[in-house]
């Protein structure tokens, strides 16, 4: 008997309550949290890496080869949990999702390959060179590796997104049959490849990678700069990494805004679920809501919501300049996307970002006033911001995936169709149990991988600890017994 | 645009599935090769005590682990791109094994990696139990998993491919090891690596027998056929050999011949899928294949970045090259 038979022959009751295709969602929405949050920060940390290895091979001034060496590590931690946390995602697309990978196989393989091949291979082997090759190779090869391990980080991104905006928006392929299943076959590689979704996506996610990572260099940086004020480095990074959101952040409201649009052309019953707009007609687009009653929260329609609304605004933004445009319901669609968690997940991700635009703004003005450093209160702000940068990323994200379902290839295939038909609710459950404590782990040791560098860097530093006015936030606090 | 430059009705080569199939399987062998010896090194770590040479071993894996890795998810996703249903039905058809081998990975990878973020007994410890359980159930499973790929549910012959991977790793981790570190610790290995090299030749023996015995997966007529045993004669003649070249103190000689076992293998794999991919099913390798456009697409755009990859290769060995000093590459 093997494996699989024998634990799907364990009865434990309680634990077969979810269902394989609700059990498998969530193990792959779960995976998928942890996993980008490590894929972007090698995305949004490889500009800051580039530039330090490059102006601290090119200067020899120590504040670049400190943040080099500091950044690294992070980047090196990050990239592994990346992979690790990766490989798992690779596997649950025949593990979970098999008649998906079978009906897409031929439009999602080549980019999932290409992306093995000239992203995930360049970023593996440079930063080998990068981590262990300093005394090994010439300068010249060490500020190349370090711009091949930031481009192959970005490269990723395009061939993964190239994947997810197919699903988003699918394009250049036809059903046929093939060993008895309907499954898709590539007829225009350029249509399939570069579907309308993806130079939306790919700007977005690469610019919310960007914001993350520099509000966590902001933050750090903030951090170290409140223990140690006349830390060198520590105040250029902390300039640089403010400069990068004055860039980024403005820039992801304008963008945002277009990317809505588009999504209200290809797929309005997301972007209905994201305006919880339940009849058709003229949209009103709610600047805030909050739930008038517990029941609002997991069914937020509109009336059932103290909301700020600017009237027929909606349908503006929804069709680009005309109040009185159509949008469609979603009492059109026979079934919706969970509603509540695509508004909310909505709401918190602009939220967010309309809060770094006024970061940025604040960091910009005491800049110019050169004071960036000296304003306790901005760099306690920063300290307290550094992780929702990726809260943002990941709400954004759940709007993105959540919203399209019923769909997992949208109007194409239905997540339930593309679930495992030999899965057993035991073994999808007891997995996703053991993926949420494994991964919980994860980001608990990523958080003290972080908690250890700062404390080495501060002790390097000279800062002696005491008690005295220290930071009691979302960061770990730096002290002398442990 | 593309379809003057790329055919859409017939593949690049009439015989461009089957190169495919050979792709896919020199993907799987290199990570079988490289990924290997990091899991056998993984599992002599388990064999000392003493810090400074646990700190050797980590550093002789260190730069290149990673990259080796990854040939696993090159493997995967070639499969995916050419063969999609072998690729769903092999990982859906094996669930728990799957999900327990790449779960296995993430303790192996993460192990070395926190260990040295600490600088205390406690920690290092959980970090070594990581990283010393991965580096033996990952290999036991991902050889479980390619057991039921050739031999569907039979168990003897899947656990014994598992095993078999197991013992196959040893030897690359000691081989490797060997070249790698100074002659007392090289000698120490050499008898691990010997002692795993007859038990992996006879688990390949007894795994082969089981299978002409009860003729699992329908592989019986393969197994008694030439080219089979011409593989387990030359797998034979190879671990011997190296051994004995292993005694004698021949590190580097050894290392290559170690690293042909696993090779080997994965060539008697190949021989036992081909031509019928997926045995479990009678799947072929024609029925399996993706339509020819996308087959050609993936043919033009990743076959020259496969070469790029092998130089990438050779130039991170030859940085990495050479004896492990005091303390590792540096940083």
């Amino acid at each position: 008997m093997g494996l699989t038979t024998l634990l799907s022959t364990v009865d434990l009751g309680w634990v077969a309550l979810l269902s394989p295709e609700i059990a498998s969602r969530m193990q792959f929405g779960w995976t998928i949290s942890v996993h980008i949050i490590f894929a972007s920060l090698s995305i949004g940390l490889a500009p800051f890496i580039i530039y330090f290895t490059w102006k601290d091979v090119r200067t020899n001034e120590k504040q670049y080869a400190r943040l080099r060496s500091f950044w690294v590590k992070v980047f090196a931690a990050g990239f592994v949990m990346g992979t690790v946390t990766g490989i798992p995602m690779s596997f649950q697309f025949g593990t979970n999702f098999p008649q998906f990978a079978e009906v897409a196989g031929e439009l999602i393989g080549g980019p999932l390959a290409f992306e093995a091949k000239m992203a995930f291979f360049l970023e593996a082997v440079f930063l080998g060179v990068l981590l262990y090759g300093r005394d090994r190779v010439t300068d010249r090869t060490y500020i190349i590796s370090s711009v091949l391990v930031g481009f192959g980080a970005w490269l990723s991104g395009f061939w993964i997104l190239i994947v997810n905006a197919w699903m988003q928006t699918p394009r250049g392929y036809e059903m046929v049959t093939r060993n008895g299943m309907e499954v898709a076959k590539l007829t225009d590689p350029v249509a399939a490849f570069l579907t309308p979704r993806m130079p939306w996506m790919y700007v977005h996610m690469m610019n919310a990678s960007v914001i993350s990572v520099a509000l966590l260099v902001a933050g750090v940086s903030a951090y170290i700069v409140w223990k140690k004020p006349d830390a060198e480095a520590w105040n250029t990074a902390l300039k640089l990494a403010v400069v990068l959101l004055i860039v980024s952040a403005p820039f992801q409201a304008v963008h945002g805004d277009a990317y809505g649009r588009h999504v209200a052309d290809t797929q309005p019953q997301k972007f209905a679920a994201m305006e919880a707009h339940y009849e058709t007609g003229q949209a009103d687009l709610h600047l805030l809501a909050f739930p008038k009653s517990p029941d609002a929260l997991t069914d937020p329609r509109a009336e059932n919501l103290f909301t700020v609304s600017l009237p027929a605004v909606g349908s503006f933004l929804a069709s680009g300049g005309d109040f009185d445009a159509e949008v469609i319901g979603l009492n059109e669609y026979e079934e919706n996307p969970p509603v509540a968690l695509v508004f909310w997940s909505f709401r918190f991700m602009v939220g967010l970002g309309f809060l770094f635009i006024g970061l940025a703004l604040w960091g910009g003005y005491l800049m110019y006033r050169g004071r960036l450093s000296d304003s306790t209160r901005y760099l306690k702000a920063m300290i307290a911001a550094s992780p929702l940068g990726y809260a943002a990323l990941l709400t954004g994200w759940y709007v993105t995936e959540i919203g399209r379902q019923p769909w997992v290839i949208q109007d194409e295939l239905r997540t339930s169709e593309a679930v495992s038909s030999t899965l057993t609710g035991t073994e999808a459950t007891l997995t996703l149990f053991v993926f949420v404590v494994v991964y919980v782990g994860l980001i608990l040791t990523a958080l003290y991988v972080l908690k250890w560098l700062v404390r080495e860097e501060l002790q390097t530093l000279g800062v002696r600890e005491s008690n005295e006015g220290r930071w009691r936030g979302p960061i770990p606090v730096v002290s002398d017994d442990d | 645009m593309t379809d003057q430059l790329i055919p859409v009705d017939s593949y690049l080569v009439e015989s461009l599935p089957e190169i495919w199939f050979g792709a896919v399987l020199f993907a799987l062998g290199m990570y079988v090769v490289l990924d290997g010896f990091d899991f056998g090194i993984g599992m002599l770590y388990a064999t000392r005590t003493d810090e400074q040479e646990r700190e050797t071993f980590l550093s002789a894996f260190g730069p290149v682990w990673d990259a080796n890795e990854v040939w696993l998810v090159a493997f995967g996703t070639m499969l995916l791109a050419a063969f999609p249903r072998v690729y769903s039905r092999l990982l859906a058809d094996n669930y728990l094994l799957a999900i327990g081998f790449v779960l296995a990975l993430v303790f192996r990878g993460l192990g070395p990696e926190l260990r040295e973020q600490r600088d205390e007994q406690r920690w290092k410890r959980y970090a070594d139990y990581a990283f010393v359980g991965g580096s033996v159930v990952a290999p036991l499973l991902f050889g479980m998993l390619a057991g039921r790929w050739l031999f569907g549910g039979a168990t003897l012959p899947v656990v014994l491919t598992g095993v078999g991977l197991v013992a196959v790793s040893v030897v690359t981790g000691a081989a490797f090891l060997a070249a790698k570190t100074e002659p007392g610790l090289a000698s120490e290995l050499r008898s691990y690596g010997i002692g795993a090299t007859l038990a992996y030749l006879v688990g390949v023996v007894v795994l082969l027998g089981t299978v002409v015995l009860t003729d699992a997966g329908g592989a019986a007529d393969t197994v008694l056929s030439l080219p089979v045993a011409a593989v387990v004669a030359l797998s034979v003649v190879v671990g011997l050999g190296g051994s004995l070249l292993a005694k004698r103190g021949q590190y580097r000689v050894w290392l290559a011949s170690a690293l042909a076992l696993p090779t080997l293998l994965t060539i008697l794999v190949a021989i036992l899928l081909y031509p019928t991919i997926y045995p479990p099913t009678g799947l072929l390798i024609r029925e399996a294949v993706v339509s020819p456009l996308a087959l050609n697409l993936v043919t033009v755009l990743g076959f020259p970045v496969l070469l790029l990859v092998l130089w990438y290769f050779k130039f991170l060995y030859g940085v990495f090259s050479g004896p492990i000093e005091g303390d590792g590459y540096g940083g």
